[in-house]
């Protein structure tokens, strides 16, 4: 009973904050609503019991990545009625991948309903539920099984922000400000930085 | 609690339900009459250390400020600049107060004082806690003003900067319990220095995290001296500028609820939680709750006099600190804390800390283990 009334509550919440995504006028709007819409999952994730996933759910595409969409499309200058002017030109392909989407959700229904697929084992045994945590689960089979692919994935990130980095680096051009050594900052002491001048009226300061 | 109701002939769902809602009602009261207080404290603080007496005018020693306070708030006008996008300026504050409230769900307040015993509460905490930069934020742009969107963009590169090292001190932490339970890492504290002592500070290799933790919190929570969200000197009030009455009230309550859940996570994850200081067993007659709040009252003493005495950072500093010292770190000692632990055969001698159930008593609400059997088999 409770559970299904947190279901349909969740799934609600979904389709509708997805359809407001697309729907609202304003970009600031669509990401806040796009939000909505993965916290939500992360609430369907939590009923199917992989309480694990929906935390990184959270964790990872709403506390990072949509905040630094959201941050973009905060800054960003867009003229609305230029966007919307291109409405007629990008109609058909827009409605083309919307077709696509459609013919796959039906295909996938379909699919559904003509029952489960099996599950395949190396040695030909069926798929055992077990009674273990969702991260137990996830780990023993990231760090056991898969533990290769695993690290390929990590170094090829590692790479990937190696090049990001590389990318945007400018080394300082000569000339330019010096940069900031914070030790050299921290160890400056008022006598270093000030003089104590006693100058005689109408005298001046030589500095 | 929901043994009573089944009690008064409810079915358990509905038992389970009810003892719930009362159990959240009752923790958030009791953090809202705790932030109350704790804002006496942290004013009375800072008049001391300033050689001032605090407030001493309304109550006994100036015990009722806070309500006071909060009456005068309450009673004023909520003022809605015209230019200000309506809706998300008044969903901010409402986020920022439900996100702050939402992460004492999984906080063992002694053994077995918790709502929601679940086995992934750290990440639980983390992603309540990556939720609260968009009160922040949401705040910033639609008020639409120019500093308030200045102290958002602050407030979330900060936050987020952070949350990088904290997430991998919490690795360290995780790594030493063997679970992400709230309870569990209290319990695998028990005796952890030579035999005697209930916390994990101790360890050469947990209390430079701890450190890095205690700092970090103090960032994730905008405190002084990281307070460059609301730098008076630069941003007017940052991101709270255009807010008046309870929508400011709201955000001023949120801060220091947080700013209590970084000092009870300090001591639940570093310094013992429920458990007395050394595993001595006339110190168990003292009950959990009392060592719980006496521990996190003292991270919070720590909280307001670094406030009345260190002065703030400049951004790049603060940038510099997060990105270039405590992510390096952090990640040099999550490598030295797994590296230690696979050497001294940790995780042969103990695969994952499991309290045992007939020993843990019930919980504050009893989730699946009370559960009947023909309910599990209906779910």
């Amino acid at each position: 009973m409770i559970q299904a009334i947190a279901f349909y509550f969740f799934a609600t919440i979904v389709v509708g904050a997805a359809v407001m995504t697309i729907m609202s006028k304003n970009p600031v709007h669509s990401v806040l609503w796009l939000i909505m819409a993965f916290f939500n999952a992360a609430g369907l994730m939590v009923l199917v019991g992989a309480e694990f996933i929906a935390m990184l759910l959270v964790i990872v595409y709403v506390g990072a990545v949509a905040v630094l969409f959201l941050f973009v499309v905060m800054m960003l200058d867009i003229d609305f009625a230029a966007m919307r002017a291109g409405f007629s030109r990008n109609a058909p392909l827009g409605l083309a991948v919307a077709a696509v989407l459609l013919a796959e959700l039906l295909l996938a229904a379909g699919a559904y309903s003509a029952g489960g697929i099996q599950l395949g084992t190396p040695d030909g045994s069926a798929v055992q539920a077990v009674e273990v945590s969702n991260i137990e689960a996830l780990g023993a089979l990231l760090y056991g099984r898969y533990i290769l692919l695993f690290e390929i994935a990590g170094i090829i990130l590692l790479v990937a922000m190696i090049g990001a980095i590389v990318l945007t680096f400018q080394a300082p051009k000569p000339g330019a400000r010096a940069r900031q050594d914070v030790d050299k900052q921290t160890r400056r002491r008022p006598e270093d930085a000030t003089v104590m001048k006693n100058p005689e009226i109408g005298q001046g300061v030589d500095l | 609690m929901t043994a009573f109701f089944q009690s008064l002939g409810l079915s358990y769902e509905w038992a389970w339900s009810i003892a719930t809602v009362a159990a959240i009602v009752i923790v958030a009261l009791l953090v809202m009459f705790s932030v109350a207080m704790v804002i006496y404290v942290d004013r009375k603080v800072i008049g001391a250390v300033s050689m001032r007496r605090g407030p001493n005018v309304v109550g006994p020693f100036g015990l009722l400020q806070s309500f006071a306070d909060g009456l005068k708030v309450f009673l004023q006008e909520t003022i809605i600049p015209t230019a200000a996008n309506k809706g998300i300026f008044l969903l901010a504050p409402i986020i920022t107060f439900t996100v702050a409230l939402a992460a004492w769900a999984v906080i063992p307040f002694w053994d077995g004082g918790v709502i929601a015993n679940i086995n992934v509460g750290l990440l639980y905490i983390l992603a309540i806690s990556s939720l609260s930069v968009y009160g922040v934020v949401m705040s910033g742009w639609a008020s639409n003003s120019k500093y308030p969107f200045f102290s958002a963009m602050r407030a979330a590169a900060q936050m987020i900067s952070y949350e990088v090292s904290i997430g991998f001190v919490l690795v360290c932490v995780v790594l030493f319990a063997g679970t992400f339970n709230m309870s569990g890492i209290v319990y695998a504290q028990q005796g952890f220095g030579l035999g005697v002592i209930n916390a994990y500070v101790v360890h050469p290799l947990l209390f430079p995290m701890w450190v890095v933790f205690f700092i970090s919190s103090l960032a994730e929570t905008a405190r002084a001296p990281f307070d460059l969200t609301e730098a008076e000197s630069e941003l007017v009030a940052g991101y709270q500028t255009e807010y008046s009455s309870m929508s400011f009230a709201l955000f001023w309550l949120g801060e220091y609820a947080n700013i209590l859940l970084m000092c009870s996570l300090n001591t639940l994850l570093f310094w013992g939680g429920w458990l007395p200081p050394i595993d001595w067993a006339p110190l168990y007659l003292v009950p959990g709750i009392v060592w719980f709040l006496l521990k996190t009252f003292m991270f919070f003493l720590m909280f307001s006099w670094i406030w009345a005495t260190v002065p703030r950072y400049r951004y790049d500093q603060l940038m510099r600190l997060g990105w270039k010292v405590f992510l390096p770190m952090s990640l040099l000692f999550v490598a030295a804390t797994s590296g230690w632990l696979m050497a001294t055969g940790h995780f042969d001698r103990a695969p994952a800390f499991v309290p045992d159930p007939a020993a843990v008593p019930p919980a504050f609400v009893d989730t699946t283990p009370a559960q009947p059997e023909a309910a599990r088999a209906k779910s």
